[in-house]
């Protein structure tokens, strides 16, 4: 048993891309589902659009690396207000319908063969992020303390990752200590009776519709220049499913459980994966029981299983305050 | 349980005194009213809001179909009528959370037909829910203050600058706590509205919907499901509305209570409105007798007449049942069994 590899790769996996990534995606979707109570199951979607708009910006059209920026951040805007306009009137359950088909959409245009010369089929986009890395301020090597470390590319991308991620947290936390959180949460309790006291609901659950997508779409330009390349396939439904795991460990509704959700998630994924995998090459698990090819899967059902176990034993995530889950019993 | 224990005290003698020494509004509201014809739709002096023709159908259901009404400023009035009557569809329509399918009304004479719900509460008209709407996981205090209008922190770019609304924030807060403290809710600033009992919603409901500094309040059935102490409390705190110069309309059942505050009342049934006048005569009105009252509705019941009537309805029942079987070989009373055992099931988990 190899622990200090499976140690490395674990702390790694802590601030690692898929965290930051994973974190923006659920600090829109804990805005939008924790704090307003809109089903947005199309998070992936928001993703997709803003990598794409970047990535195409770049890498069909050649335009600059900024107006790839400005371009995704437009494209996850329109993608709010698109899918926000004609469900935001109706109950709850139509924005989670039209939300889960149109991520499904979004990402079946991206890989189609109609429009392959623009977003490249299923093997997506290369060669975007030159102008990110062309701003790079580490110097090439390995920056590393004691055994845990990364080169000068991932340095800057976690980087501007984690500066993100504190930005997003400040953001969130100013909003809702505000009225204006006040507001959202209270849409949140009962629609109607906001309606009654004079606030104009449907602007408030498209502003946090737009807001959730745009912080979203942050981990969607962090996740293309990490890998240096978009594929549609990252952006399947299950990213978003992931990402309402990690909101729901957390704790809905408050400013850190993103972010410590995403952590413990794939520190857990990491973990158990790198452990099983281990113990199968070593013996110590025989091949009768489970082999090599099947680790991926078990250890997706031990993850699960302790989500489970958590959700039984402390409903209300890491952070939530029991209190409230109390009220929902009443 | 500040609130509930509220000593019926003050109140009571409060309701006592009120028919012997009038308050100078209640006066007013009760002149206002002297003379006129105690006909549907009858125009009044000073009316704050008038409707026309209008209707709320749900398929072939006509819901709601009221010809003309006022409602006089500065009155408590009440709307009273059976169950399915169509007060609350009325009140939906009015307040924006339904549309109409046809009708106009204003209100301070601006045409409101087709204003959401929202703008109506800003124009000064709000309304309160039958079921109480507290907002469960926000404190009372938080609550309170979302009624009021015109906070420069509900603006997104705004709310990220506390200096622009902080001084706004702490006047908002010092009104709240004075309603609070009104309503005795006071001790109760911090606690979610969740934990709060039926009847503290109810006061809590009110209040908020006082922050919002409202010229005409609606409320839903505000005695529903209230203990009678706590009803003396909201009782006094409805005419409180009218002191302060506000307009009441009000649904409610409980006619001891609508005799007790109401200046004015207007009877619904079957979505129209068939009798008007003032509560010490509308009860004697046959029109309202027959729709709504029933013969013995200020006596109570004697053994002999309670089982005549149980034997009226149970042959009713039977002639039911023997006509259902007449018709269909199923009898119909099959699925509202299946049904009610499906009902049952539910209350049990």
């Amino acid at each position: 048993m190899d622990w200090l590899s499976i140690l490395v790769t674990t702390v790694e996996a802590a601030i690692g891309l898929e965290t930051v990534v994973y974190a923006l995606a659920a600090i829109g979707i804990n805005i939008q589902f924790g704090y307003a109570g809109l089903l947005n199951f199309g998070q992936a979607a928001f993703l997709g659009v803003a990598a794409y708009g970047m990535a195409v910006t770049v890498a069909t059209f050649n335009l600059p690396f900024w107006l790839g920026i400005v371009i995704g951040l437009a494209a996850a805007v329109a993608l709010a207000f698109l899918l926000g306009i004609p469900t935001l009137r109706l109950r709850a359950d139509y924005l989670a319908i039209v939300t889960i088909a149109a991520a499904e959409i979004v990402r079946l245009i991206f890989r189609s063969v109609q429009f392959s010369s623009v977003f490249g089929g299923s093997d997506g986009r290369q060669g975007f992020a030159d102008g990110f890395y062309a701003i790079n301020p580490y110097s090439p090597g390995e920056y590393s303390i004691g055994p845990f470390g990364f080169n000068e590319r991932v340095m800057w991308v976690l980087t501007v990752g984690w500066i993100l991620v504190a930005l997003c947290c400040v953001l969130v936390y100013m909003l809702m200590k505000s009225p204006w959180g006040r507001v959202l949460k209270a849409i949140r309790e009962d629609e109607d009776a906001v309606r009654s006291l004079g606030k104009n609901v449907f602007s408030y659950k498209m502003q946090a519709l737009v807001l959730g997508g745009v912080l979203g779409s942050l981990g969607g330009f962090i996740f293309a220049l990490g890998q240096a390349s978009v594929q549609p396939d990252l952006f399947s439904t299950e990213f978003t499913f992931y990402a309402y795991t990690i909101v729901i460990l957390g704790g809905a509704a408050r400013v850190f459980s993103p972010v410590v959700g995403a952590a413990i998630f794939w520190v857990l994924l990491v973990f158990i994966g790198n452990t099983l995998g281990e113990m199968v090459g070593n013996g110590i698990i025989p091949s009768s029981i489970m082999t090599v090819n099947q680790v991926g899967p078990v250890r997706f059902m031990l993850v699960g299983l302790g989500l489970m176990l958590l959700l039984i034993f402390r409903p209300q995530g890491i952070f939530g305050d029991k209190r409230e889950i109390a009220l929902d019993a009443r | 349980m500040h609130a509930d224990q509220n000593p019926a005290g003050d109140t009571a003698t409060d309701t006592v005194t009120d028919t012997a020494t009038l308050t100078p509004r209640k006066a007013a509201a009760l002149a206002a009213f002297e003379g006129l014809p105690h006909e549907p739709g009858v125009p009044k002096p000073d009316p704050i809001l008038v409707v026309d023709n209008v209707v709320r159908r749900f398929g072939g259901l006509t819901a709601v179909n009221v010809e003309h009404v006022e409602i006089q400023r500065g009155s408590i009035t009440a709307l009273i009528g059976p169950n399915g009557a169509g007060k609350t569809t009325f009140f939906n329509q009015l307040t924006g959370f339904d549309t109409a399918d046809s009708g106009t009304w204003t209100f301070n004479g601006k045409p409101m037909n087709g204003v959401p719900a929202h703008r109506v509460a800003r124009a000064g008209m709000v309304r309160t829910f039958q079921l109480t709407k507290a907002l469960s996981k926000l404190t009372v205090l938080e609550n309170m203050r979302l009624g009021a209008q015109g906070q420069r922190g509900e603006n997104f770019f705004k709310s990220l600058i506390p200096s622009l609304w902080r001084s706004q924030e702490e006047e908002i807060t010092a009104r709240a706590e004075e309603l609070l403290k009104r309503f005795k809710l006071d001790a109760k600033r911090d606690d979610f509205a969740g934990s709060l009992s039926g009847g503290q919603r109810k006061l809590l409901e009110m209040a908020r919907a006082l922050m919002v500094g409202p010229e005409m309040v609606m409320l839903d059935e505000p005695m529903a499901g209230v203990n009678p102490a706590l009803t003396q409390s909201l009782l006094g705190h409805v005419k409180d509305l009218r002191e302060q110069g506000m307009t009441v309309l009000f649904v409610e059942h409980d006619m001891d209570m609508v005799r007790d505050i109401s200046d004015w009342v207007i009877v619904m049934a079957q979505g129209a409105v068939i009798a008007e006048g003032p509560p010490a005569t509308i009860m004697s009105d046959p029109r309202v007798i027959d729709a709504y009252l029933g013969a013995h509705h200020d006596a109570p019941l004697s053994v002999e007449e309670e089982r005549e009537q149980l034997q009226e309805a149970e042959a009713e029942l039977e002639v039911e049942a023997g006509v259902a079987h007449e018709e269909s070989p199923q009898p119909s009373a099959e699925p509202a069994d299946a049904a009610a055992k499906e009902n049952v099931k539910e209350r049990a988990e």
